[in-house]
């Protein structure tokens, strides 16, 4: 994958970067509370009736309740507050940019304090300390249907568990050899550390009744005519699957490859030393992924990393704290420019970036002719991702309704096709989270569970 | 000790004791030996009342003797003690008072005693504790737990026969001030205090400690402090008996009978703020236990510096000057006035949406407060002027201070107490 990089120097050729200043570099970004920090932190919630911050919170978390479960020492209780909505509270406690969710709709926000409660932290200091003697969620009795979720995602797994609890079997078909889609995949390594993503796979698989089958592919070893054939119904959890193009000629040289591409590597490398380092990098985007490449870039020791953007910080979708991160890790930010063109060495790959000069007006944005260059060892795409195609080319799947390239779903994720449903990334509305992903698949599961019982009444 | 502090006079003549300021400790560990009390004269605290002696051979304590009522943060809210009274010999304590008061001429000592309650056993220890020149004793008529079982403490506080009795006692073989220490498990502190009174004490102090299970430790299911596997209770002080110690002196000090008898105001004496009020309420002096124990004697002197500029901006110059100012706005329900009306208002600007307040008053109060969902998604809480009762609960809810505030309604009514209430059925005809 990252055979485009090959020709760069491996990290741990700088003998600054031994593997304990690696890891060190790749530990939590905000480390976990104490016990006596989490007591102290959750006295500070006021257990707001109709409070903000649930509102806020894409899953429906009832934040005042599993905080005060904190502060009566309740852990188990609070955990099981968090995970009856969101079965992946642990890794959402972790990514979820909570500056623009529940913490920034806490009332302690307000002029007086201008300092929200720490519910992200909470609520992984609940979800690390649970202790359950076994599974805490139990199945009702079987259904005797077997649904089908392709994708072992945040959308897909959380889709499965909903449903197994409501009694039906499920088999999810996951492409990779592993579960956990992005959290597995994509997630900065220094936001979820150590195995936790596979962990809570296995927590969430002890409730029984869902079997995963690797290596199986919608669009190449699977096809939905089938799976619609032989389940009760299906669930599309596909995520977005591709990286954008940046549609310049040298696109394909060695030196210049997908941001995504090379993080996968990063989270999946068990020694970080192995991994290839552009010591001088630019990125390009303006999202959390172009922030999670060039922060992590620079935490692999890189000299100088640029991430360019065409238009204004205002503009850019990661939020100020996570620009905030960068700039801290050393990344400098460069606004209203646009990729020109792919500068080349004499072996032909990336020696730099030509860049245009771009301003607005009257609200679109135009070039101004004034160009520079970047000199980089390697240029990293990070201008968002698109559906992967490949997944819907069966006679069946193109008949899916879409907008845009994404697949269309109604207010309970719903496709065009009967019995079959979508969510994740994969479907139009709202914001790219895991925490969004983990609510389509749970809302999805209730869709899916009503929509056969309704059936079964009719029948 | 200089008894000026901001420019104020802290000093006081307390029953005919003086001292300096009135900040004072109370008959506890903190004043257990004369290296505390040193310590505490050091620090500035205006007297001591020594811990209480009693008749030798000296009590035995147990190991395990505190525990607490904690808040949430561990903030001790809460104290409660299982000891017994000085564990040391009458003759070394003895010595140790005389050499203390005459080292600290300035400071008071008082001396606590808790004897049987025979004439012989008070006539044999009076004539010793005065010839130590402390300035007053303290009866101990009140420590909860183990002394009654012995027929002492409490187990006399709680009789006003025998507190009269003991009181006479001592006025006939101590000369100097007596102070009794009452005990606030009972029913209306009203009947010791008049006992005491009638006995020819000088003054009270009050309160003692109450009868009181801190927690449980629920692995074992026994209560805590815990010896072995037993616990037994304990009498219960610091914040959380303030409110209780406070109505107890406002009592005695409206009480027709004892309406000039000396009180020392004792039981949650945390800051400077406490000590005002308990002086507001008729006290002359304040003991301090719990919140020495929890800081050390550094605190008197936030207390005195608190206090001094307090009194400075209120004008008052002495201690005396304001003490009982609040006496005579303390009284019976039936005196309250029927027509005063006020009701909650809420300043917007301050209100931060917790909604706190709201669901206080629809779930349990009077439905007088409405959410109202503004066009953005954000709440607005107003209060419906028509149907608050003016409970405060509200108020008391609302986690931001001076943001719900309690505003008198001009009723254009005059005064009327439930006795000339019309809806009185009771009602005195006029
Ligand atoms: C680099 C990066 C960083 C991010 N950081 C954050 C963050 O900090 N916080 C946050 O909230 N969100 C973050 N996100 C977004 C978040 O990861 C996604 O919103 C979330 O993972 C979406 O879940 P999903 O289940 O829809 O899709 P995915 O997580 O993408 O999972 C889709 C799964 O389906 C499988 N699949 C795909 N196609 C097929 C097929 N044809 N056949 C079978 N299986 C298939 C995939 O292998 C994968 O396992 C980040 C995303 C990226 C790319
Ligand atoms: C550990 C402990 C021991 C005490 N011993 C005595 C005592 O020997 N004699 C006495 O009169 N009161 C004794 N008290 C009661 C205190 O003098 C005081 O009345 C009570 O603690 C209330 O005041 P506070 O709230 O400031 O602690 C004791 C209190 C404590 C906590
Ligand atoms: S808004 Fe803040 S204070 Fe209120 S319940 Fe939520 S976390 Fe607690
Ligand atoms: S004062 Fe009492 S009745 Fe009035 S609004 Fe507040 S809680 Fe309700
Ligand atoms: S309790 Fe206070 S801050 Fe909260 S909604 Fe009511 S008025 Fe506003």
């Amino acid at each position: 994958m990252t055979n485009d990089l090959k020709h760069l120097p491996r990290v741990g050729e700088n003998p600054e970067m031994t593997p304990q200043a690696l890891a060190d570099n790749f530990r939590d970004l905000h480390p976990p509370l104490t016990e006596r920090q989490a007591v102290i932190e959750s006295q500070r919630c006021l257990y707001c009736y109709d409070a903000p911050c649930i509102e806020a919170c894409p899953s429906d978390i009832d934040i005042p309740r599993f905080i005060r479960q904190i502060g009566e020492g309740n852990i188990n209780g609070a955990a099981q507050t968090i995970l009856e909505q969101n079965i992946l509270g642990g890794s959402c406690a972790r990514v979820c940019p909570t500056e623009i969710l529940c913490e920034q709709s806490c009332v302690r926000n307000h002029d007086a304090e201008c300092q929200p409660v720490l519910i992200g932290l909470l609520q992984r200091y609940a979800t690390d300390h649970m202790n359950f003697d076994q599974h805490p969620f139990a199945r009702t009795a079987d259904s005797g249907r077997t649904i089908a979720v392709v994708g072992a995602g945040p959308a897909g797994l959380a889709c499965a568990h909903r449903l197994t609890m409501l009694g039906h079997r499920v088999v999810i078909f996951e492409a990779e050899a592993k579960p956990g889609g992005l959290n597995e995949y994509g997630i900065a390594r220094y936001k979820m550390t150590d195995d936790f993503a596979r962990k809570e796979v296995e927590f969430l698989l002890e409730i029984g009744g869902i079997e995963i089958r690797y290596g199986q592919r919608l669009g190449d070893n699977l096809n939905l005519e089938r799976l619609h054939a032989d389940y009760d119904s299906v669930f599309l959890g596909l995520g977005l699957g591709a990286s954008r193009a940046l549609g310049l000629t040298g696109e394909d040289a060695p030196g210049l490859a997908p941001a995504v591409d090379y993080i996968k590597e990063l989270r999946q490398a068990d020694d970080l030393g192995e991994l290839p380092l552009a010591k001088r990098c630019v990125v390009i985007g303006a999202g959390n992924t172009a922030i999670d490449m060039a922060t992590q870039m620079a935490r692999l020791g890189a000299d100088e990393v640029t991430l360019v953007y065409r238009r204004g910080v205002e503009a850019m979708s990661a939020t100020d704290h996570e620009q905030e991160i960068a700039r801290a890790n050393g990344v400098r930010i460069l606004t209203w420019a646009r990729p020109l063109q792919v500068l080349l060495d004499d072996g032909g790959r990336v020696a730099g970036m030509r860049f245009e000069k771009t301003h607005e007006q009257d609200g679109r944005l135009v070039g101004t002719d004034e160009t520079f260059e970047i000199a980089a060892d390697a240029v990293f795409k990070a201008i968002g991702q698109s559906f992967a195609e490949a997944s819907l080319a069966d006679p069946l799947a193109v008949e899916l309704e879409r907008d845009g390239e994404r697949i269309r779903v109604d207010g309970s994720f719903r496709t065009s096709l009967p019995n079959v449903y979508a969510g994740g990334d994969c479907i139009a509305p709202g914001q790219d989270l895991t925490v969004q992903a983990v609510q389509h698949g749970k809302l999805a599961a209730h869709a899916i569970h009503q929509d056969l019982m309704a059936k079964q009444e009719a029948a | 000790m200089n008894s000026i502090v901001n420019g104020v006079d802290l000093s006081i003549d307390f029953a005919g004791i003086k001292a300096p300021n009135p900040f004072w400790l109370a008959s506890a560990p903190p004043t257990d030996k004369a290296y505390n009390v040193v310590r505490a004269y050091e620090a500035g605290w205006g007297g001591v009342v020594w811990k209480t002696l009693g008749e030798d051979p000296a009590a035995v304590n147990v190991s395990s003797r505190y525990s607490a009522h904690f808040g949430k943060n561990r903030e001790v809210l809460g104290f409660n003690n299982i000891e017994l009274i000085t564990d040391r010999s009458l003759e070394i304590n003895l010595r140790e008072i005389a050499q203390v008061k005459k080292d600290w001429p300035d400071r008071a000592l008082i001396v606590s005693i808790m004897v049987p309650c025979e004439e012989a056993s008070w006539m044999h220890i009076l004539p010793l504790v005065e010839a130590t020149g402390a300035d007053g004793i303290e009866l101990n008529l009140g420590c909860p737990h183990g002394m009654p079982e012995r027929g002492m403490g409490a187990a006399v506080g709680q009789n006003p026969d025998l507190i009269e009795q003991v009181a006479r006692w001592c006025k006939q073989y101590y000369s100097k001030p007596v102070i009794v220490k009452l005990t606030p498990n009972i029913t209306d502190i009203r009947a010791p205090a008049q006992a005491a009174l009638r006995g020819g004490a000088d003054a009270v102090s009050l309160i003692n400690t109450i009868n009181s299970i801190t927690s449980l430790d629920l692995d074992n299911m026994v209560a805590k402090p815990t010896v072995g596997s037993q616990s037994t209770h304990g009498g219960y002080c610091g914040s959380a008996v303030k409110p209780i110690a406070l109505n107890m002196v406002a009592e005695i000090a409206r009480d027709a009978p004892t309406r000039n008898l000396p009180i020392s105001g004792i039981g949650g004496v945390s800051n400077w703020r406490d000590a005002a009020e308990f002086i507001a309420l008729g006290a002359g002096s304040v003991q301090v236990c719990t919140a020495a124990m929890l800081h050390g004697f550094r605190i008197v002197e936030e207390m005195k510096d608190g206090l001094s500029r307090w009194m400075a901006e209120k004008s008052y110059r002495s201690v005396a000057d304001f003490s009982g100012k609040a006496v005579s706005n303390t009284t019976d329900w039936k005196h309250l006035d029927m027509n005063f009306k006020t009701i909650a208002h809420i300043d917007q600007d301050r209100c931060i949406q917790c909604g706190r307040c709201y669901i206080a008053c629809e779930d349990t109060s009077h439905q007088s407060i409405a959410q109202l969902v503004e066009t953005s998604g954000a709440k607005r809480y107003e209060v419906i002027e028509e149907e608050c009762v003016g409970c405060n609960l509200c108020q008391i809810t609302c986690p931001v201070e001076n943001c719900i505030s309690m505003v008198p309604q001009e009723t254009g009514k005059p005064y009327m107490s439930w006795e000339q209430d019309p809806r009185n059925p009771f009602r005195k005809a006029s």
